[in-house]
């Protein structure tokens, strides 16, 4: 059984696109990072220590409550197709995929069905704990992470310092360890070129923004990953609530931008989504890039009620299965770019002709 | 790959604008974009490293400068090591390191005194010094931010002797 079968659908609970501001947030991400007191930091640990790292971790995690139903990956027991499958959907980082020479000794991922609540393990922190929902659940999402924090902080004896608190591999991320994450789509912002001002306004607030991919990834299709910058000095719920605040603002900001767009060019907004559902539909040949931002039209034109009867899940689902290893899993082959970007045109002209198509108000 | 703006430097951003109706990506060095008034999150992120890398660096290189000249004597770890990968060796390299750590923590989080979940695990008695040293150093960080002063200055008082406590 190959890992990608033995995932199945786990980890993509938040495609289904519902819940609270899920029109324009799609995800929410907790993820906080802890150490092993007693070992060297993973980065500088031998694979002796690794082992016997991920020989703890995977004792408390047969007996952690939060995991009884978890999954549990050793990277380089999977194929680097099934690695960047992880990627891509968001579970693993590029560091636990690894390079030509494959990943990480003793690294690995948990995963459980609810929430994707689990871990990375030796990857630049000895755990990174983390969850992944759908819509803007912060307080949900920390909540579940705080209690599998808990219930592992019984049976590991983690990093910890009086002053600096959770002590990490890298001082960026010392104190709470937190990074609290909100994946949003703003084209409204875009299309009114005010998205400058408001990523500057955000990197003001003690928050940074990056790509679709997390950290170093470019921003593809107008969507951005707003995330808390400091992790020392603020307890986790205030920084999970300032970065709550002002993901508030942002969504206001572009719910404001969309209705100007709407009044002042009703004509060539609509052109616009109805071009992009034009060229998803009959594309022959779609690039990833273009198909991010062909989908983040239809997705405007959804949630102004421009299009109808496309679902907000398809959109989401093509988003993940028509990347490469998805792709490449699914045609049970590697395929070079020409043959990826045919193959993503078929996967997303299948996808909205079983989602019954566009259909004007 | 080159900045499309200056063709000069080599280009770290991505920007994509909307121009007539036009989305156009414009690949951009970290000037150009600052330019623009595109921040970098990354390198406004790694900004106060590089320079407590070169701080910790020069400790290293100058032992009179009062910095621990000595690799961490847990894991080895130096402070060319960590000038070079940006990496901490082991949890023992924040007490060996402290001094400098301090003025770095201090640059990237605007604090060094962590005030959120207090670790009382395995290992951690629920009271031992180490929680108790915590929780007085949060309830004092948070005298300090509503402006109690009466309150923080008795904390900073009881701070003190449990730290000499500690250290005997």
């Amino acid at each position: 059984m190959s890992a990608a079968d033995r995932v199945g659908e786990r980890g993509l609970r938040w495609l289904i696109g519902e819940g609270h501001d899920s029109e324009i947030v799609l995800s929410t991400r907790v993820r906080i990072a802890r150490n092993l007191q007693g070992f060297t930091f993973a980065s500088r640990a031998t694979p002796d220590e690794r082992q016997r790292v991920e020989a703890r971790v995977r004792e408390a995690v047969e007996v952690v409550p939060s995991l009884s139903e978890a999954l549990f990956f050793e990277m380089s027991e999977l194929e680097r197709l099934d690695r960047e499958l992880l990627l891509e959907r968001h579970l693993v980082s590029h560091d636990l995929v690894g390079d030509g020479e494959g990943p990480p000794p003793h690294s690995g991922l948990v995963l459980s069905e609810e929430d994707a609540l689990g871990m990375m393990f030796n990857e630049e922190d000895h755990l990174r704990l983390q969850t992944l929902v759908n819509g803007l659940q912060l307080e949900r999402a920390w909540e579940r992470v705080d209690q599998l924090d808990e219930e592992l902080s019984q049976r590991l004896p983690f990093a910890f310092h009086h002053e600096f608190g959770f002590l990490t591999s890298c001082p960026t991320n010392a104190g709470t360890g937190l990074r609290a994450s909100v994946l949003i789509h703003l084209p409204g912002l875009v299309l009114t070129k005010e998205i400058n001002q408001v990523l500057q306004g955000i990197s003001q607030v003690g928050l940074t923004f990056r790509g679709f991919y997390g950290e170093g990834s470019e921003v593809v299709g107008n969507f951005f990953q707003v995330s808390n910058q400091t992790t020392l000095g603020k307890s986790e719920a205030e920084l999970v609530d300032h970065l709550g605040k002002i993901v508030g603002k942002v969504i206001e900001y572009e719910k404001r931008a969309r209705s100007v767009l709407l009044r002042e060019a009703p004509a060539v907004l609509e052109d616009k989504v109805w071009r992009a559902y034009g060229i998803l539909r009959h594309a022959r040949s779609l690039a990833f890039d273009e198909m991010m931002n062909l989908l983040s039209g239809v997705r405007l034109g959804l949630s102004l009620k421009l299009i109808r009867g496309v679902r907000v899940e398809t959109l989401n689902r093509i988003m993940i299965f028509a990347q490469q290893a998805h792709l490449q899993r699914a045609a049970g082959r590697t395929l070079d770019e020409i043959e990826t970007d045919v193959r993503r045109a078929s996967y997303v002209r299948e996808q909205l002709a079983s989602g019954a198509g566009g259909r004007q108000e | 790959m080159q900045c499309d703006h200056c063709g000069e430097r080599e280009a770290e951003i991505q920007l994509t604008e909307i121009e007539d109706g036009e989305m156009k990506t414009l690949r951009l060095c970290n000037l150009c974009a600052a330019e623009r008034g595109l921040a970098n999150p990354v390198a406004a992120g790694t900004a106060p490293l590089a320079d407590f890398l070169a701080q910790i660096g020069k400790s290293v290189d100058e032992p009179s400068s009062g910095g621990p000249a000595e690799p961490c004597p847990y894991c080895g770890t130096t402070g060319s090591d960590f000038r070079r990968s940006g990496r901490l060796g082991c949890p023992q390299c924040y007490p060996h390191f402290e001094r400098q750590l301090r003025g770095l923590l201090r640059r990237i989080h605007g604090s060094t005194q962590h005030v959120g979940k207090i670790c009382i695990g395995e290992g951690l008695e629920e009271d031992s010094q180490v929680t108790r040293l915590a929780d007085l150093k949060r309830r004092l960080q948070r005298a300090i931010d509503s402006e109690d002063f009466e309150s923080a200055a008795n904390l900073r008082d009881e701070i003190r002797a449990l730290e000499v406590e500690y250290a005997e």
